[in-house]
């Protein structure tokens, strides 16, 4: 019986946990092969320090306005008074804006507010040009601008389902026993989504967070953050110590980890209202 | 009586349609412009992709990539999810908790034990993407696949069909590929436009190892002609905003986006 199972799970075993395996045993093997804990130390030393700081500060950012922008405008598009058909093209535009990243979006990203993007000469036009006043797209802003055009979306497609699952009838009890909306949403509507909101930007936050193909768009390599990091190393014969790379992907995988953990509990409690 | 659109949610959808629109408006006025003198209007940037053979090869490429993908995504998953819901689903959770890993294992740490492991592997695996990009493509492709898949599975009475079936006298093969299946067209056809949209844009994997492939040669445009980029950008949103809408029409509509992807 368990049979029918084996290629699938032999497949996930040499072509997941081995290559997975390996990250994890070589992060804490010194040159010779022996067991150290250096690699992982020289994690909290600089550049890679800052590294680390600026990619969980980008995903911090990124998260969370792309989650509040993503959940107003999922719940405009669902409220009652919006036409149906709004609603429609939000989900079909925000699937397709959720699964468009990596360098067509930095290139789209350039188009817009690159040096001679089509918004930046309108801006000049105008008399405020942005790169006279210190802004500049290859920088770690430019990677937030764009990070948000795929973070907003994921926040739509994910959060819509919880704010179906306020019922009207809610909405209106408390108005019946004289509630305002702000205390609706003070004492009833934003309890019963947080733990939704939560896990979601959890998900943004890690979305983010294992982002490279945008960032080295955007940048070609200067930005510090991890992932960029670990290419620089894996296309380049820079390295003394072959397995600094594998202690930065074990570094991510741990903050991947806790994000994980936190997200799992959040999302069973969220579902028990969704629809 | 019908309630009149609330003046908020004008304000937040507009910031929408802006956020949505503007990059690509830019990009299509972009592509119009001349690549010597940086003025308006000549489609000598669509010609120039057109002409250039490298296009047409790293295309070819990455769509025959994703064609491999998917078919090995699906004869991989489709008997196992069917199997795991007929007989043992015990295992659903532990396939499911599978299903999460690539998210704790993005592709950029992903490729750097791909690189470890694989790199010393015989060429006609390693040096030809046909082999190595693809066993990594299908992992990442697996969530997609398998989460489509399941709420395809679940959507059906597996039992019910597949007794059905064997007392007519229809053997495992036949059940599976001509019941099992045909029920599941949509949800299999969901998943395979998803792998389609990702291996199309995937990016990290591909370039860190070193192949050519469509988002490698966008990159190589963008860096060295600048302007034609444009147009390769424009078609491969074209290729993502296809894939969706197919997903839409074939009813799966829904939360088809996961982390990860091709960013």
């Amino acid at each position: 019986m368990w049979l029918g199972t084996v290629p699938f799970f032999a497949y996930a075993l040499v072509f997941l946990f081995l290559p997975a395996g390996q990250v994890m045993v070589g992060a804490f093997r010194d040159v010779e092969g022996g067991f150290t804990l250096d690699n992982m130390r020289t994690l909290f030393d600089e550049p890679y320090r800052t590294d680390f700081r600026q990619s969980i500060e980008v995903s911090l950012v990124t998260s969370l306005v792309g989650g509040l922008l993503g959940f107003l405008i999922a719940y405009s598009a669902i409220r009652e008074g919006t036409p149906r058909f709004l609603r429609s093209a939000l989900t079909t535009f925000s699937a397709v804006a959720a699964n468009f990243g990596g360098i067509p979006l930095a290139f789209a990203f350039i188009a817009t507010l690159g040096t001679i993007g089509v918004v930046t000469q309108f801006m000049a036009d105008l008399g405020f040009n942005p790169y006279d006043h210190g802004f500049t797209i290859f920088s770690l802003t430019g990677v937030e601008l764009a990070y948000i055009y795929f973070q907003m979306p994921l926040m739509i497609i994910v959060i819509s389902p919880a704010i179906d699952g306020l019922r009207r009838e809610w909405r209106e009890a408390a108005a019946s026993l004289g509630a305002s909306s702000f205390q609706f949403w003070r004492h009833v509507g934003v309890p019963i989504l947080m733990p939704s909101l939560l896990s979601a930007v959890i998900l943004l936050f890690g979305n983010s967070f294992a982002a490279y193909a945008t960032a080295y768009g955007l940048t070609a390599g200067f930005v510090n953050l991890v992932p960029i990091r670990i290419g620089f190393y894996l296309s380049g014969d820079v390295l003394d110590n072959p397995h600094l790379g594998q202690a930065l992907a074990v570094g991510m995988f741990v903050v991947l980890a806790v994000m994980m953990l936190l997200y799992l509990p959040l999302q069973r409690r969220a579902s028990r209202w969704a629809r | 009586m019908r309630r009149r659109i609330a003046p908020g949610a004008v304000v937040w959808l507009l910031v929408a349609a802006a956020y949505f629109l503007i990059p690509l408006v830019a990009t299509s006025i972009y592509s119009l412009r001349s690549n010597e003198t940086g003025t308006c209007c000549t489609l000598a940037n669509y010609g120039e992709i057109i002409h250039d053979p490298a296009f047409w090869k790293s295309f070819r490429i990455s769509f025959v990539l994703a064609l491999e993908t998917i078919v090995i995504g699906l004869v991989l998953l489709v008997p196992t999810v069917y199997w795991v819901n007929l007989k043992l689903p015990r295992l659903r959770p532990v396939i499911g908790f599978l299903a999460l890993i690539p998210f704790v294992v993005p592709p950029i740490v992903y490729v750097v034990g791909l690189l470890d492991v694989f790199r010393d592997t015989p060429d006609w695996f390693y040096a030809k993407p046909y082999g190595f990009l693809v066993a990594a493509y299908v992992i990442l492709a697996f969530p997609y696949i398998y989460f489509a898949l399941d709420a395809g599975f679940r959507a059906i009475d597996v039992h019910t069909l597949t007794e059905a079936s064997q007392s007519l006298g229809a053997s495992w093969r036949t059940t599976l590929g001509r019941v099992i299946l045909p029920n599941i067209r949509g949800a299999a056809l969901a998943g395979a436009l998803l792998t389609l949209a990702i291996v199309m844009g995937e990016y990290t994997i591909a370039s860190l190892a070193t192949f050519d492939t469509f988002p490698v040669y966008i990159q190589y445009v963008n860096e060295n002609k600048g302007f034609p980029a444009s147009a390769l950008v424009l078609l491969s949103f074209g290729i993502t905003w296809a894939a969706m809408v197919a997903i839409v029409l074939a009813g799966r509509g829904g939360a088809q986006a996961r982390a990860g992807g091709a960013r």
